[in-house]
């Protein structure tokens, strides 16, 4: 704990800072990333943890330290640390919430502070892989517990009377015996002076007593600012002397610029100068790819400065991307065998031996993020120091990556997390922070890359391109009794090492070798397949292929022996057990299988809750259909049932949707509703419209008129979200993505219901209309 | 050398012409509530209300609205207390919350131009304004909350 009024003196913690040997950034184990000696905060014990989650492992750790997160001033106003990015799931509000729920103050009279990048001080901030809660639940519990702790301690000194008689009751100390009471305000500096109990001697608040947590009746911190226009995101940001640039960018991955001329730039009122900026040859992470910066003293003269420019490229090895040619490569190669990352009985001879065999081939482009806010960074580097201001999801690792762009110690970079206009993996790729910071250092003054909408949908890290391929053998009773599922597509690997061309085991884990069906032959296999661009993390990543092509193949299941699609999906899933790793050091979403297992009762549970309240089986109006579909995805487990209507001329509506979530222990019911009804929203947009597409190297759609997102008029009319009760110590898993990967399969087989045809291939398009 | 009204103040602008509206609001008068999400009106993230009406500040040159009058999210009322915004608050429709002026200024327009909207009127009238984190079921039902009095 510490003062606002003089922060510089308590920060004590850092007398606890050991070296210790901490992997860097490994997602991608051996792939572009060096390992090596870093200063680290103490890592949580694993023992200290009521439950274990994958925390600890992530880059730097947990930092459970009141002195860091919770700050109380005189006048009583506590202000809590938030170090995770807000993009929209509400974490900027909801684990300040779990700090004060333990701490006892009053939510209102608690302001949150965002975090700057700093990993060493307060631990792993990517903000990315639904990871949030599920993290760090449990450290801000501990956090609020030690801060309450304090306050007692403190109280219980000033009155002479053992602690264990005085209780922190909503911002006060009270000592009920002889009612005296002291305000959080009046014990803060008393309070600062104590040691930071253990946290093995912790006293947790027992959760019936709480008064903020599960109750879901707490806005967003932002939530004022945000109806008024106060808000402050990236592109918001504005210094003294700042100029505006836009970069015209290769427009084909690992393109390099020849030649330009910037004389018709430059006479554009308001244009300054035209730079050439440095790319990183393909792949190089997330290092910028180049081009032609136009510096201006706003945007727009920037924007019209850089149509202004005659350049000329030359296209690289990728020129000759090209999408139609590149989905039948996928295809063939799904149709031969390919390496086999899982292996249960025999699927092979089961196959030759089955009655029956069910084909499905789904193909899913390549996906944009479209944020609203397109990437924009502000970077002011003067010598060898750097600041940043960027809507970033890793502000650690935009730390890291500006320091060795720039070339300076990483002490003297300091990243500044505004709010982010979205994200969905797209920021966590912190390339547009390091082209501001290379502009600023080069112009020396502050600088905005503001990125435009053609850029971010030209230049995105993309969403993977795949082909599903799954052959499913029926005995004569219509019961599967063997499952190959080939999954083909360009690894995010790729972005980090040329040829990377197998999937990654986090990719693999994400739906193909972690599939929950009781079916005694399984083969899941992995043909190879080159990347041409850049390829990222999306939200929910690879669940969205493997969710769409096997509970589509269930959908086909049911309808070729005759079944409910529900009936049939259970009798798949099978016995409520938990289901064995199938291969060795299998991908769990980083988290332990002893917290974290595969449980397929609680995977049926969200079916039959679903069903129950989404009104499974219900008479729909003739021209309208039902289709369900579940799937487990960052540890979490969500089922959807989806309504659609289709009118004769093949013009589609989706008049309800109705999603069941277990994500065991939860902060706020009330985003997490809001998550899933925007996740409904998002499955129906890639469903319907998502495609990038790619000829001559270069992407062929630019804004929001080719690359179309679901607007109003088109969203369900109703999205009804249930939440499963969690079950004591159920550990709390992911929110933010799980609700996209069930929704495109059930729209799929409720459209089948509704019209008889089978959509394999997204998006949807003009498919109904033939 | 334009002038145009801007939340009640006058403002001069002496650049170029063609500069357009969101730019010179965004970057020259330092009103950052209006967003940029497209610029090419497709999106909505920048409207503003010029006179009575929704517009697309990314298309609508700063000479288009001279001697005009300018709404925006930080004028629409002094204490942020307009009925959509209430509304806004009272349903927590925004998630990240980047397009929610926009969204804020189409809705306040279209309760000026209709102050009884359908549920059907409001899904029409606000199909121009994209979300996507997927706010609209929340968008909808605070603009029906805002015409029925919050």
């Amino acid at each position: 704990m510490n003062f606002i009024d003089n922060p510089g003196k308590l920060r004590g913690f850092e007398k606890n800072i050991k070296v210790e040997k901490v992997s860097r950034r490994s997602i991608l184990k051996g792939l572009g990333i060096t390992g090596g000696f870093v200063l680290a905060a103490p890592v949580m014990s694993r023992q200290a943890f009521a439950y274990e989650t994958g925390a600890g492992k992530m880059p730097h750790g947990v930092v459970v330290d009141p002195r860091v997160f919770v700050a109380v001033a005189p006048d009583g106003t506590v202000t809590i640390l938030a170090h995770r990015a807000e993009m929209g799931t509400g974490v900027r509000t909801s684990l300040p919430l779990i700090v004060a729920e333990e701490m006892e103050a009053d939510w209102s009279r608690v302001k949150v502070q965002q975090a700057h990048g700093d990993e060493v001080k307060f631990g792993n901030q990517d903000t990315d892989g639904s990871r949030s809660t599920r993290h760090y639940l449990m450290p801000m519990r501990q956090i609020g517990a030690s801060a309450r702790t304090m306050l007692e301690q403190a109280a219980a000194k000033r009155w002479g009377v053992p602690a264990t008689e005085v209780k922190a009751v909503n911002h006060e100390v009270v000592h009920s015996a002889t009612s005296r009471k002291l305000g959080f305000g009046e014990l803060a500096a008393d309070a600062a002076k104590e040691s930071v109990p253990s946290i093995e001697g912790l006293k947790l608040k027992d959760p019936k007593d709480f008064r903020y947590l599960g109750k879901g009746q707490v806005g967003i911190v932002d939530l004022h600012d945000i109806t008024t226009g106060k808000a402050r995101y990236g592109a918001d940001v504005r210094l003294p002397g700042m100029k505006y640039a836009v970069i015209a960018r290769p427009p084909v991955t690992g393109g390099k610029l020849v030649s330009f001329d910037p004389d018709a730039a430059l006479k554009v009122p308001g244009v300054e100068k035209v730079m050439q900026v440095r790319g990183w040859p393909w792949p190089s992470k997330f290092q910028p790819l180049g081009g032609v910066a136009v510096i201006a003293r706003n945007t727009g003269a920037a924007i019209k400065g850089r149509d202004a420019l005659k350049l000329t490229w030359d296209d690289g090895a990728n020129g000759k991307y090209d999408s139609v040619a590149y989905r039948k490569e996928l295809e063939e190669a799904s149709r031969k065998p390919g390496l086999v990352v899982r292996q249960e009985g025999d699927a092979d001879a089961a196959l030759k031996g089955a009655d029956k065999i069910i084909v499905g081939e789904y193909y899913l482009p390549h996906l944009a993020h479209v944020s609203m806010e397109p990437p924009v960074a502000v970077a002011d580097v003067k010598g060898d120091k750097a600041e940043i201001w960027a809507p970033v999801q890793s502000p650690g690792g935009t730390r890291e990556d500006v320091a060795k762009t720039l070339g300076i110690p990483e002490g003297n970079v300091t990243v500044n997390v505004t709010l982010l206009g979205g994200g969905f993996g797209r920021k966590s790729k912190c390339d547009f922070a390091l082209e501001a910071a290379l502009l600023s250092k080069e112009l020396g003054a502050p600088v905005k890359v503001q990125w435009t909408r053609e850029d971010d949908v030209r230049h995105d890290f993309l969403h993977t391109v795949s082909v599903e391929r799954i052959e499913a053998g029926l005995d004569k009773s219509g019961k599967v009794i063997a499952w190959r599922h080939r999954s083909v597509a360009p690894s995010i690997a790729s972005t980090f090492a040329a040829g990377a061309n197998h999937e990654a085991p986090f990719e693999l884990g994400m739906g193909l070798v972690d599939m929950p069906f009781e079916i005694a032959n399984i083969s899941c296999e992995n043909p190879e397949a080159a990347a041409f661009t850049r390829i990222g993390w999306f939200r929910s990543v690879s669940n969205i292929p493997r969710a769409f092509a096997v509970q589509s193949m269930v959908g086909e299941i049911a309808h070729a022996t005759g079944r409910d699609q529900k009936e049939t999906l259970l009798a798949l899933i099978g016995s409520p057990r938990i289901v064995k790793p199938a291969v060795k050091d299998m991908w769990n979403y980083g988290e332990p299988f002893d917290s974290y297992p595969i449980d397929t009762a609680r995977l049926r549970k969200v079916v039959e809750l679903v069903a129950e309240k989404g009104e499974w089986g219900r008479a729909v109006a003739k021209g309208h259909g039902l289709g369900i579909a579940v799937h487990r995805s960052f540890v979490s487990y969500i089922a959807t049932i989806v309504e659609v209507a289709v009118d004769d001329k093949g013009k589609l509506t989706v008049p309800r949707v109705d999603t069941a979530i277990d994500c065991g222990t939860y902060v706020n019911p009330e985003r997490i509703a809001s998550q899933i009804e925007g996740a409904a929203i998002m499955g129906l947009s890639l469903a319907k419209y998502g495609e990038i597409s790619f000829k001559d190297g270069k992407v062929e759609q630019k804004n929001f008129d080719d690359f179309q997102v679901l607007r109003m008029d088109e969203s369900p009319l109703v999205t009804n979200v249930y939440i499963v009760p969690p079950g004591p110590d159920t550990p709390p898993s992911g929110v933010g993505e799980p609700g996209v990967p069930p929704f495109a399969p059930a729209l799929m087989n409720a459209i089948f219901a509704a019209t008889g045809k089978r959509i394999r291939n997204l998006p949807l398009g003009k498919q109904l209309e033939a | 050398m334009i002038k145009v009204k801007i939340n009640g103040q006058e403002q001069s602008w002496d650049g170029d012409p063609d500069l357009p509206l969101l730019w010179f609001l965004r970057d020259e008068a330092g009103l950052t509530g209006t967003k940029f999400g497209c610029g090419q009106a497709l999106c909505g993230a920048c409207t503003v209300i010029v006179d009575k009406e929704a517009v697309r500040s990314c298309i609508t040159s700063i000479n288009d609205v001279a001697g005009r009058e300018v709404t925006t999210i930080e004028g629409l009322d002094p204490n942020g207390d307009h009925a959509v915004q209430k509304a806004w608050r009272q349903v927590n429709v925004p998630q990240c919350g980047f397009c929610q002026a926009g969204q804020i200024m189409q809705a306040a327009a279209l309760l000026m131009d209709n102050p009884k909207p359908s549920h059907d009127q409001i899904r029409e009238a606000m199909a121009g304004n994209i979300c996507r984190c997927g706010c609209y079921q929340r968008i909808e039902n605070a603009v029906y909350l805002a015409s029925t009095g919050v």
